[in-house]
């Protein structure tokens, strides 16, 4: 059991400069290779050296970060196995990155204490540390128990116990089948497990997608700024990211020739796009902001729309207006410093039900406004990123993925003619993993719905 | 006033299905073994449905012949009808069912106690075992007999304490009027087991003459010739047909309106009854909106007319039985033989067995049967035969045989009563194996002939015969591995004449067999051995090359599990000394006494986290440990 690889960040979480990932078993070495680009891979490297270079997200190549990675060989690491460890930038984005990369090639999230569980199994550790380690075990479950339970009352495990017991019935409905051949129960057929998987899997790829305070927490909110020139676009940015001073990377897109930075506003990263549009341009002669923001649109989780309070409103400022409703935006009406000549009613009347605000960006007033709105499109009430787990995150990003591969193999399965007591294998492997998520994986639950769902007996 | 009667290696109190198969084991491993049965009259009695195997059930039926055991080889002689079930599902859980003629199967069975030299057969009632020092050493019976032995195995099914129900009627009773066994109960409480009360029920009986078939719907036997014994060669090709019936809404009604007269509901009944064999009021109550409920109508035997009513299992008062039964379709005129009941009766909380079903608490005594809390006569079989080797090998002074989870149901079943304990009367069902696939009943010879042999209990004919099979499956399975064909138009053309697409690329026998339209015979047109393989081997050809992908997948998952049972708990470890753990966790853990991490790891509220604990508290006192050895 104490032959798989693990990953685990080794860092405290939060704004650091520098955050360290480390990776420990028998793979650590192939598998950091697989998201590794260095000078050569790290399979040829001399134990205890640094190396120079990037990590790639494993699906996509795009590069995550610029790292170092050291490269300490068994027996003479803190767990006595092969380890990998990599200091990257230290913010949440990146971390998260290259930890769910870890873990899509191959590395399992450790358990709380586990590094120093295994240190101390492989006899590195002396006995008198032993009782520190169980302290540890201890403390660690006790502090994930807190935050299960914290999680417990939120959506996503409602959504999971929905899920899993929806799975159960369909597991209790295949196995009194097998059990109860002779029992008057419907007969589950192949077309209809089909049906129920893919419509488990809709929900599952729904939970992956609308994970979504994780979601944003680990990758930042998509956000775009937009507006004719000269409204102050430049100014909103400006002040977004001095205020917070909390600019945490630049990185040029490598797929995309879109400039992002990131900005925390109360604790949620902001990834603004195509801001070097914004620099860009705003002082010289612009294009049509519509036009020139249309891609980004695309993938924006959050618009953030400019209107001039010192100018009437124009019709690209209503084009603007009409052609976002449907994605969630705030509208900022900027320079109330100036004579007013904007319609606020009119805006009010194309705008509906997103909030409209008012600045001064010039004058530094209405920031803190603008900042609470945002938070509360997203989150309801203050938020705290202490508050959430990255780690448990991953985790339960790492099983719902393997819960939906589950589900799919189940539909291959019924597609390549395989009998149904087959696949169910694979259908008890999501519930099982669902299970994992909230904690609960107990096969009793089985027998029981068998019992409660069908009148079986002599 | 007690006499010595004489001395034996194994005693076995018992001759129902668990004690029958626990004597023979012990019989044939070499132990001189006395039986002792309150009749002889009841040996390897039927209390209950007239049928052994279905699913799960006849997977062990099939394990228990592996082993050695006798309880297929007696049912492929005396059943009235078999059937395979499940046969449109995969093969992982095609199950066979035969219904028994239950006089027979007694006679079969009894005689093949008497035939067996070891075994010396009594009728007695045993009121109290010898116990010396927390050790068994022998028993002694009613009559004052006092036999000794150097391991005695109890399966007393549910004679102790028995006591029948017919709604407001009860008496101590062993089943359908057996005297119970009363002193035992109270001997074994004394001795400080910690017991539970679980109930049962039987549904009434009627004469056929009095029945009107023609309303049902018939169900015939299969045509094909079948047999649970991988040794059995002589089929019955004369069967007897099952019906069908069904209960109506009079039924329902009757019951409803008496419902009140139902011990289930009026308080008598104090025992946990089982969930998957629920009273036919049970089912009323709980299934309201269900507007039938199947009955199935099963001969008891081919020289009665005595049919059992499977289906309407109840203890309600005896006029109301009669109206009910009356009430169905066929059954207007019927004349109930012997009234439905219910029985209470002790079992001991079997998580006070270690896997090789010794007594924690008493050392040389061993449990097996419905004593241990299951239901079903091939759960007590199965018992039984692990019990007897195990009794044996104690007595030779040799290891324990445990099966675990990924060899068989029988392994499924130790596991689970050991470890989890049981609420209720239990049962085995396929849903209850991790590694279902593994555990098919086409298999279970590949599973356990050689452990059955390295036991003593199979003979050197059936192990050499067993070993060719193996070895042609393999040869067979490697060479359709090796054998390939290519795109030619030849081919192409066979292929489409088999309503199979073609192929693109060259492609091996191995992964032709793979697509669900093709078989065995299929794929060797292409190719034909040197000589045709027996069916026997053919199906395993088949069935491991066509669901190789899963099979490998529960393999893997069997090797992880493999990893946690090697961790074994050495027996210095005191779970009251380990720091740390739940308090559930701790209470359970010194109840259960797992043996393996794996073990700890499957009891019902010891967390992952407890389970590091106790990992790294036997690595550090076991560093102690050796360290002050070394000293």
């Amino acid at each position: 059991m104490e032959a798989d690889t693990i990953a685990a960040i080794a860092t405290a979480l939060g704004e650091s400069g520098i955050a360290v990932i480390r990776v420990s078993g028998d793979d650590a070495i192939s598998i950091a290779d697989k998201i590794y680009r260095g000078k050569k891979p790290l399979i040829h490297a001399k134990s205890h050296t640094v190396h120079y270079g990037h990590i790639v997200h494993i699906q996509t190549g795009e590069v995550i970060d610029e790292v170092l990675v050291t490269v300490m060989r068994a027996p003479r690491t803190f767990t006595r196995e092969d380890t990998v460890e990599i200091s990257c930038h230290g913010g949440l984005v990146p971390v998260q990155s290259i930890l769910e990369s870890l873990l899509m090639a191959g590395a399992r999230l450790a358990e709380p204490g586990e590094f120093t569980k295994r240190a101390f199994l492989n006899g590195r550790i002396d006995l008198s540390q032993a009782e520190a380690v169980i302290d540890l075990i201890r403390a660690k479950t006790e502090q994930a128990a807190k935050i299960a339970n914290q999680q417990a009352e939120g959506r996503l495990s409602k959504q999971i116990r929905t899920l899993r017991a929806e799975i159960l019935e369909t597991l209790a409905h295949l196995a009194v089948n097998v059990d109860y051949p002779e029992y008057d129960a419907e007969e589950m057929t192949g077309k209809l497990l089909s049906e129920r998987c893919l419509s488990i899997k809709k929900e599952l790829e729904r939970l992956l997608q609308t994970a979504r305070q994780g979601k944003i927490m680990r990758e930042g909110l998509a956000t775009v700024i937009v507006g004719r020139p000269n409204v102050g676009k430049s100014s909103l940015l400006n002040a977004l990211a001095q205020e917070n001073r909390a600019i945490v990377t630049d990185i040029p897109g490598t797929t995309r020739d879109i400039l992002e930075e990131y900005v925390n506003i109360r604790g949620i990263p902001l990834r603004l796009l195509d801001t070097a549009g914004i620099r860009e341009t705003e002082d010289v002669v612009e294009r049509i902001g519509v036009e020139r923001s249309q891609e980004a649109l695309e993938e924006a989780d959050l618009l953030l729309i400019v209107l001039n309070y010192g100018e009437p409103l124009q019709e690209e400022d209503e084009r603007l207006l009409a052609f976002s409703q449907t994605i969630t935006s705030v509208v900022i009406v900027n320079k109330i410093d100036l004579p007013q000549k904007c319609d606020l009613d009119r805006v009010r009347a194309i705008v509906g039900n997103r909030p409209i605000i008012t600045t001064s960006l010039k004058k530094q007033q209405g920031i803190e406004q603008l900042e609470e709105v945002v938070v509360n499109q997203f989150f309801s009430g203050q938020i705290d990123s202490k508050d959430i787990t990255y780690v448990s995150n991953a985790r339960h990003i790492q099983l719902l993925e393997k819960a939906k591969a589950s589900v799919e193999e189940v539909v291959t399965g019924i597609e390549a003619g395989l009998p149904l007591d087959l696949v169910e294998i694979d259908l008890k492997n999501a519930w099982q993993s669902l299970g994992e998520v909230i904690g609960e994986a107990v096969a009793e639950d089985l027998i029981d719905q068998i019992f409660s769902q069908f009148c079986l007996g002599k | 006033m007690t006499y010595q009667a004489g001395e034996y290696d194994v005693i076995v109190i018992g001759a129902g299905h668990a004690g029958c198969e626990a004597a023979l084991a012990a019989a044939k491993i070499g132990c001189s073994t006395l039986l002792l049965t309150l009749s002889l009259d009841t040996i390897a009695y039927m209390p209950c449905n007239p049928s052994i195997g279905g699913p799960a059930k006849g997977h062990v039926v099939r394990e228990i012949d592996a082993l050695g055991g006798v309880m297929a080889k007696i049912i492929d002689k005396t059943h009235i009808q078999m059937r395979m079930l499940n046969t449109g599902k995969g093969p992982a859980v095609y199950a066979l069912r035969a219904q028994a003629d239950k006089i027979l199967y007694q006679q079969e069975m009894k005689r093949t106690l008497e035939n067996e030299p070891k075994i010396t057969l009594h009728q007695d009632m045993v009121e109290k075992l010898i116990v010396n020092d927390h050790v068994c050493q022998g028993v002694i019976t009613r009559t004052g007999a006092a036999y000794t032995a150097k391991a005695v195995v109890l399966t007393t099914g549910t004679y102790l304490r028995g006591k029948i129900i017919i709604g407001d009627l009860t008496y101590e009773s062993g089943p359908n009027n057996q005297q119970p066994s009363i002193s035992l109960a109270h001997h074994l409480i004394d001795l400080g087991f910690e017991m539970v009360r679980f109930k049962t029920g039987t549904p009434p009986r009627v004469n056929k003459k009095s029945i009107d078939t023609s309303q049902m719907e018939i169900q015939e036997g299969d045509q094909e010739p079948r047999a649970f014994s991988y040794e059995t060669t002589e089929y019955i090709t004369d069967q007897l047909p099952c019906w069908l019936t069904f209960t109506n809404e009079e039924t329902h009604q009757t019951i409803r309106d008496n419902l009140h007269r139902a011990p289930m509901y009026s308080g008598t009944i104090k025992g946990r009854g089982p969930r998957y064999c629920p009273s036919i009021e049970d089912k009323i109550v709980r299934f309201a909106d269900k507007g039938r409920h199947q009955i199935f109508i099963e001969p008891e035997g081919r020289k009665t007319e005595e049919m059992y009513v499977q289906g309407l299992s109840t203890s309600l008062p005896e006029d109301i039985q009669l109206k009910i039964l009356r009430s169905i379709k066929g059954l207007e005129k019927a004349e109930m033989m012997r009234t439905g009941y219910a029985i209470e009766y002790d079992a001991i909380v079997p998580t006070q067995l270690w896997p090789s079903l010794e007594t924690k608490r008493i050392k040389n005594l061993f449990t097996a049967g419905q004593i241990n809390g299951t239901s079903g006569y091939e759960e007590a079989a199965a018992q039984g035969i692990m019990a007897g080797i195990n009794a044996a090998r104690k007595v030779l002074g040799q290891e324990p045989v445990v099966l675990d989870r990924s060899q068989a149901y029988i392994g499924v079943l130790i596991d689970d009563l050991v470890t989890k304990g049981t609420e209720e009367p239990y049962r085995l069902l396929t849903s209850r194996a991790e590694y279902r696939l593994l555990l098919r009943h086409d298999n279970a010879d590949l599973r356990l002939t050689e452990l059955g042999y390295q036991i003593g209990l199979i003979s050197p004919d059936r192990y050499q015969r067993f070993v060719k099979k193996k070895e042609a499956i393999e040869q067979e399975i490697a060479r359709l591995k090796n054998t390939n064909i290519r795109p030619t138009q030849e081919i192409q053309e066979l292929l489409r004449k088999m309503g199979t697409s073609e192929i693109q690329n060259m492609i091996s026998l191995a992964q032709l067999i793979k697509r669900p339209e093709l078989g065995y015979h299929d794929v060797v047109t292409f190719s034909p051995p040197n000589q045709a393989l027996p069916a026997e081997v053919v199906e395993q050809v088949e069935i491991q090359l066509k669901y190789e992908g899963y099979i490998r997948k529960s393999l893997q998952q069997v090797e992880k599990m493999k990893k946690m049972e090697a961790k074994r708990i050495p027996s210095w470890v005191d779970f009251q000394e380990v720091p740390g753990i739940s308090s559930e966790a701790r209470e359970k853990l010194m109840k259960v006494q797992p043996l393996s991490i794996g073990q700890a790891s499957r009891i019902s509220g010891v967390n992952p986290s407890d389970i590091s604990i106790l990992l790294v508290y036997i690595e550090q006192n076991g560093k102690v440990s050796t360290k002050s050895s070394s000293n």
